[in-house]
């Protein structure tokens, strides 16, 4: 991969994040939604505080986080601050910064996902390729291939389901939250016990929910593979069957896979984020969900941009992963 | 000599035998026309008012009364089932629709004409297309006043970043298209640009367009059902997503409310399944290196 190659990837990077954040800056300030006065005129109402002051606050506020500077400053303090990852300051909890909130939650979600996203894409690629195997025995080929279905049933959905078959039907496992009300979160065996029964659940739902996508397009993508001249010619060498389909098959047929797993990166997070705020999980998605409710915009736009970035630059970064995997690109 | 007559079969049996060939189209559209019979004679029986809350006795289970059973906010929840279809289908109608119509046109400009035309076009889509969808609409409908959100404005929000797929799609089926011989003889006999791209070029790419506005209204579905999920739906309407989003608000299952989530997840699960059902089988038919014979 020559120089060249590196750095107009890394310009496209800078580009992404440039459009991302121009986009999560403008669309706020376009509509007729003033934050700060939603957010005091339902804490006036709740709190009991006299309107008079509320002008004077809600100045005051604007001041301190620089809205009354004309636009176009506003946009390059904007840009500024995104590059220190600084998003300001939440609305609802108000002391505590936009990334110290999201800090909070990160490992949750990061945990989740790495593990779901890695087991879902094993599971999805092994049944689609068995699937697709017609060398395969039958009853590997009759287990695998109904995980073609999947593909209908997102994250989200996979979730309600399993809420309802494995937590309220057979009670197996928890209905939703991190740990068992009235319990004090603490480093004992037990409580880590409870708390990884109450993640069973959402995990089984991203894993099974997002699997189908990878059964799908790796079954389209063995079925060409199959009938390549190499397949054929490892068979008539009299190799056993489980070495073509490990070195043979499934290698080539992995590799188109891994620029799908860069491209749905996108998706993964967003479903991951979902279904943690209909589990009401603590991470990411539960802050988002929190957020919206509460009309905090600066966590809202926070997370959006910060969750962008990663991906973007996850994307990017699955590209530069690509050559080590395929000696043919590595060459050019 | 008298040759033996040959009986063409009729159109809706050659239909029927393709549908037999080409069986997740057939399962596809079967699920579809299904649903949409289902809406259709609910909006005959139903009252579509009972759909909003406040109009049934609440949290009654299933019965012969409720055939759905009713929610925390006093929703029958046939009626808003009902509601709830026809409005996901209006959505993903109308976004996908509008998604496909914009990817046409940009991608049909990028192509046809080239130049720096084609390097915006082309750029804007790339850039954008690693930016997580759901998330920038997550902005723009949160941005939103909240009395300000119906179901026409989730449609235009899907829409908003929702045209670089199909625009990419048919920018490159044009870019080869317009290579072929016919198109070259079109050109030489004298057919203007507009007699090219309607006459020559648009016919032979309807296939990719229907496969890109089916591609999209599954999208849209998907899209707008997530927003509504995360409570950024238009909330008094009996979207599939907001009633999810209202029962797990409400502890659904904590409480023994299990109708409540599940009715609308098994809708959506029928319609986002039917759909991928219908793009499968519609890559075969515009494919046709992928098509079974009989």
């Amino acid at each position: 991969m020559s120089v060249k190659l590196i750095l107009r990837r890394l310009a496209f990077l800078v580009m992404v994040i440039w459009a991302a954040s121009t986009i999560t800056f403008f669309i706020p300030r376009m509509s007729e939604r003033n934050a700060l006065r939603e957010r005091f005129a339902d804490l006036a109402r709740t709190g009991g505080f006299a309107p008079a002051d509320l002008e004077k606050i809600i100045a005051s506020y604007s001041k301190q986080f620089g809205l009354d500077k004309p636009l176009l400053q506003q946009y390059f303090d904007y840009m500024w601050s995104v590059l220190h990852l600084d998003f300001g300051y939440s609305l609802g909890k108000y002391p505590l910064t936009v990334m110290q909130l999201i800090e909070q939650s990160l490992p949750w979600t990061i945990g989740l996902l790495l593990v779901t996203t890695v087991l879902s894409f094993i599971i999805g690629n092994l049944m689609g390729a068995i699937a697709a195997w017609q060398r395969a025995p039958r009853w590997m080929r009759a287990i695998a291939t109904p995980f073609i279905l999947l593909q209908g049933v997102p994250p989200v959905l996979m979730g309600v389901l399993l809420l309802f078959f494995v937590g309220f039907r057979l009670k197996w496992l928890p209905l939703g939250g991190a740990y068992s009300l009235g319990t004090i979160p603490s480093w004992s065996w037990d409580f880590i016990w409870d708390s990884a029964l109450h993640q069973i659940l959402p995990a089984l739902a991203l894993i099974f929910g997002s699997a189908g996508g990878w059964v799908l397009s790796m079954r389209g993508m063995g079925v060409t593979i199959q009938g390549e001249d190499y397949v054929n010619f490892a068979e008539h060498k009299g190799l056993g069957g489980v070495r073509i389909f490990r070195d043979y098959y499934l290698r080539n047929a992995l590799l188109p896979q891994v620029t799908g797993f860069a491209l749905a990166l996108g998706t993964v997070v967003t479903s991951a984020i979902v279904v943690e705020g209909i589990f009401g999980l603590p991470g990411v998605g539960s802050v988002l969900s929190a957020a919206i409710r509460a009309n905090d915009f600066p966590v809202i736009y926070g997370i959006v941009l910060l969750i962008t970035i990663a991906v973007a630059t996850l994307m990017v970064a699955a590209e530069f992963i690509y050559p080590l995997l395929d000696p043919r690109i590595r060459s050019d | 000599m008298e040759l033996p007559e040959v009986r063409q079969p009729s159109r809706p049996a050659l239909i029927l035998r393709y549908f037999r060939r080409n069986k997740s189209l057939g399962i596809g559209v079967a699920v579809i026309a299904a649903l949409v019979a289902f809406t259709l004679i609910g909006f005959l029986l139903v009252d579509p008012q009972a759909a909003y809350p406040l109009s049934a006795p609440t949290r009654k289970p299933p019965s012969w009364q409720h055939p759905f059973g009713t929610d925390f906010f006093g929703r029958e929840l046939l009626a808003a089932m009902v509601v709830g279809m026809w409005q996901t289908a209006v959505i993903g109608l109308l976004a996908g629709g509008l998604g496909t119509f914009i990817g046409v046109v940009l991608g049909f400009i990028s192509a046809y004409f080239g130049g720096w035309i084609d390097a915006i076009i082309k750029g804007a889509c790339q850039i954008l297309t690693p930016v997580p969808v759901l998330l920038i609409q997550v902005v723009v409908a949160g941005s939103l006043d909240k009395r300000d959100v119906t179901i026409l404005t989730m449609a235009f929000i899907v829409v908003m970043l929702a045209w670089m797929g199909p625009t990419l799609v048919i920018r490159s089926q044009v870019l080869t298209m317009k290579e072929r011989q016919f198109v070259s003889v079109a050109k030489l006999s004298g057919v203007g640009d507009m007699g090219i791209i309607f006459g020559e070029i648009l016919p032979n790419l309807l296939p990719f367009i229907a496969a890109a506005f089916v591609g999209q209204v599954f999208a849209a579905v998907f899209a707008s059902f997530y927003l509504a999920v995360l409570g950024l739906g238009p909330l008094r309407e009996p979207l599939l997503g907001n009633i999810i989003w209202a029962a797990q608000s409400q502890g659904a299952f904590f409480n023994g409310w299990w109708w409540w989530p599940i009715e609308p997840a098994v809708a959506m699960i029928l319609i986002l399944a039917s759909l991928a059902l219908v793009n499968m089988g519609l890559d075969e038919l515009a494919n046709p290196r992928v098509r079974r014979t009989e």
